[in-house]
C-alpha cells in the first residue's frame, strides 16, 4: 500500500467514525430525514467550484455551511418548523445543483468518486475529522441534555442556541468529509444508517455511540476493500453494507 | 430575610394575546412558593419566563449566585431513545461539574434503585420518571427548585413520599420552591405563599387567606374543595 492509499484509508476510518457520532445525536433529535436531505445543500457549491476549476469538496463544504447557517437563523428567527425549512431549502439545493453541474462530474458529485488525494487535503481531512469527533465527545453530556428537554439544558447552564449551532456546523463538515467518497447522495446515509441500527440494539448512550461507529466504519471497509473485488462503486456498496447492517438488527432486536 | 428572586410588572404576550400582565411578587430565601390557577392561565408560561426560556417584558431578578434545578410539566420521551436515567444524570453531574458520586446520591433521595436507573428512560413508568427529573433537578447544588406539577402521573402514596423527599431536601440545603401543583391540600400543607393566576386577575398570600372557598372559586370560576389529608 502507498503512502497516499494508506493515507486515504486512514481519512476515509476517520471519516466514518465522525459519521457514527454525529448520526447518534441525528437520529436522537428525530433529524433522520432532514439530515439526508441536508446534505444535498453540497450540490450547487460543488457546481460552483468546478465551474470555477477549485476543489469540489471546498465548494461543497462552503454551501453546506452557508446552508446550515441559514437553517439555525430561520429555525430561530420564523415559526416556520425545521422540516418544512430543510426540506424546501435542500430541494431547492439539489435542483440548483443539478442544473450548475452534469455529465460525469454530476454522477461524481452525487455518488462519489474515490481518487488519490493530495497530501495537504489528507491532513486537512484528517483534521476536520479529528475536530468532529472532538467535538461530539467533549459536547456529548451538553447535547443529551439539549435533546431531552431545552429548558432544562438551559437551567444546567447550557446556551443550547449555540449548541444546535456548533452541532450544526460539526453535521455539515461530516458531509463536506464524505462528498469525496460517497457523494451527496449517499454521505447522508452513512451519517444515519449506522447511528439507526444503534438506536435499535443499543440501550444506554455508550453502547449506542460505539455500535453506530463500529457499523460506520465496518461498511466503509467493506466498500473500499470489496468494491474492486467485486468491481462495484465504492459509495454504492458502503450504504448496502451499513443498510444490511440495519436489517440484520431489526431481526436481532433490543431485549426490553 | 433576602429575596430570592424579584419579579416587577411581568407580561407575557404570544403574539398579541397576553398571557399574564402585570405580574409583581417577591419570593423570600427558603421559602415556598406555590402557583394555582386553572388550565390555560399561565402558570407554566411564567416558570418558563422565569428560566429565560420565554422572552417576557418587565423585570425578573434572581440573588446572586442563583442556580436554578427546573422540573418541566411533561416531556415527550420516544419509548425507543438508547438513553438510561444513569446516561441522564451522568450528564447533568458532568454539566454542572459535580462529582460522579452525586448521581447515587440524587437517585437515594429520590427513591430509585440502580436497577430501575439503567433502563432506557422511555420505558420508565410515570412516576419512576418524575422521580428521574426531580433526581435530575437536585443535582448541581441548586439554589432554587422549580417544579412544574413534579407529581403528575404518580399516584397518592407515591405523591406524598415525593413531596417529603423535596421538602427533606429543601429543609437540609435551605432551598426555595417554586411549585406549580393542583393539590391544594398539598399546596396548603406546604406552601409558605400561594400565587394564583386567575380568570380574574391574580392574588398573593399566605395559604389561609388565598385557599378559601371564596378565593378559589374567583380564581377557577367554578366552586373548588379540596381536603385536607390527616396529619
Amino acid at each position: 500500500m502507498t503512502n497516499s492509499s494508506l493515507g486515504a484509508l486512514v481519512l476515509s476510518i476517520g471519516t466514518a467514525v465522525a459519521a457514527g457520532l454525529v448520526g447518534c445525536f441525528a437520529v436522537m433529535r428525530r433529524m433522520t430525514l432532514a439530515s439526508d436531505a441536508m446534505s444535498h445543500v453540497a450540490l450547487p457549491g460543488i457546481g460552483v467550484a468546478l465551474a470555477l476549476h477549485v476543489s469540489p469538496v471546498l465548494g461543497g463544504l462552503a454551501a453546506l455551511v452557508l446552508g446550515t447557517l441559514l437553517v439555525w437563523r430561520l429555525e430561530h428567527k420564523t415559526r416556520v418548523p425545521t422540516e418544512a425549512i430543510i426540506g424546501v431549502l435542500f430541494s431547492a439545493g439539489l435542483a440548483v445543483g443539478s442544473m450548475l453541474t452534469s455529465g460525469e462530474a454530476l454522477i461524481d458529485a452525487l455518488f462519489g468518486a474515490p481518487r488519490a488525494l493530495g497530501r495537504w487535503e489528507n491532513v486537512l481531512g484528517l483534521a476536520a475529522a479529528v475536530l468532529v469527533i472532538a467535538f461530539v465527545l467533549r459536547a456529548k453530556s451538553r447535547l443529551v441534555l439539549a435533546l431531552i428537554s431545552p429548558d432544562m439544558a438551559r437551567t444546567a447552564g447550557i446556551a443550547v442556541p449555540r449548541l444546535n449551532l456548533l452541532y450544526l456546523l460539526a453535521f455539515a463538515l461530516t458531509v463536506a468529509l464524505g462528498l469525496r467518497y460517497l457523494g451527496v447522495l449517499l454521505m447522508g446515509s452513512l451519517i444515519i444508517i449506522p447511528a439507526a441500527t444503534a438506536r435499535h440494539l443499543a440501550r444506554n448512550l455508550n453502547a449506542m455511540l460505539l455500535i453506530a461507529v463500529s457499523v460506520a466504519v465496518a461498511s466503509t471497509l467493506v466498500g473500499l476493500f470489496a468494491g474492486p473485488l467485486l468491481h462495484l462503486e465504492t459509495g454504492p456498496l458502503t450504504i448496502a453494507a451499513a443498510a444490511g447492517a440495519f436489517f440484520a438488527s431489526l431481526a436481532m432486536g433490543r431485549e426490553e | 430575610m433576602p429575596h430570592a428572586l424579584e419579579v416587577e410588572r411581568l407580561s407575557v404576550r404570544f403574539g398579541r394575546t397576553p398571557v399574564f400582565r402585570d405580574l409583581t411578587f417577591t419570593v423570600a430565601a427558603g421559602e415556598s412558593l406555590a402557583i394555582i390557577g386553572p388550565s390555560g392561565s399561565g402558570k407554566t408560561v411564567l416558570l418558563r419566563a422565569l428560566i429565560g426560556a420565554v422572552s417576557s417584558e418587565g423585570m425578573i431578578r434572581w440573588a446572586p449566585g442563583t442556580r436554578i434545578g427546573y422540573v418541566p410539566q411533561k416531556l415527550d420521551i420516544e419509548r425507543d431513545l438508547p438513553l438510561s436515567g444513569i446516561d441522564f444524570l451522568r450528564a447533568k453531574a458532568q454539566v454542572s461539574k459535580a462529582a460522579p458520586a452525586a448521581v447515587s446520591r440524587a437517585l437515594a433521595l429520590v427513591s430509585l434503585t440502580p436497577d430501575v436507573a439503567a433502563m432506557p428512560i422511555g420505558t420508565l413508568s410515570g412516576g419512576q420518571f418524575q422521580r428521574l427529573l426531580v433526581a435530575f433537578a437536585l443535582m448541581g447544588s441548586p439554589t432554587v427548585l422549580l417544579f412544574d406539577e413534579p407529581t403528575a402521573g404518580i399516584d397518592e402514596p407515591g405523591e406524598e413520599g415525593l413531596y417529603a423527599a423535596i421538602r427533606r431536601v429543601q429543609q437540609t440545603a435551605d432551598l426555595t420552591l417554586l411549585l406549580i401543583s393542583h393539590e391544594l391540600s398539598l399546596v396548603y400543607r406546604y406552601a409558605t405563599n400561594v400565587l394564583c393566576l386567575g380568570r380574574r386577575g391574580i392574588c398573593y398570600g399566605p395559604p389561609v387567606e388565598i385557599l378559601t372557598p371564596e378565593r378559589l372559586q374567583e380564581v377557577y370560576g367554578t366552586p373548588m374543595k379540596f381536603h385536607l389529608h390527616d396529619e
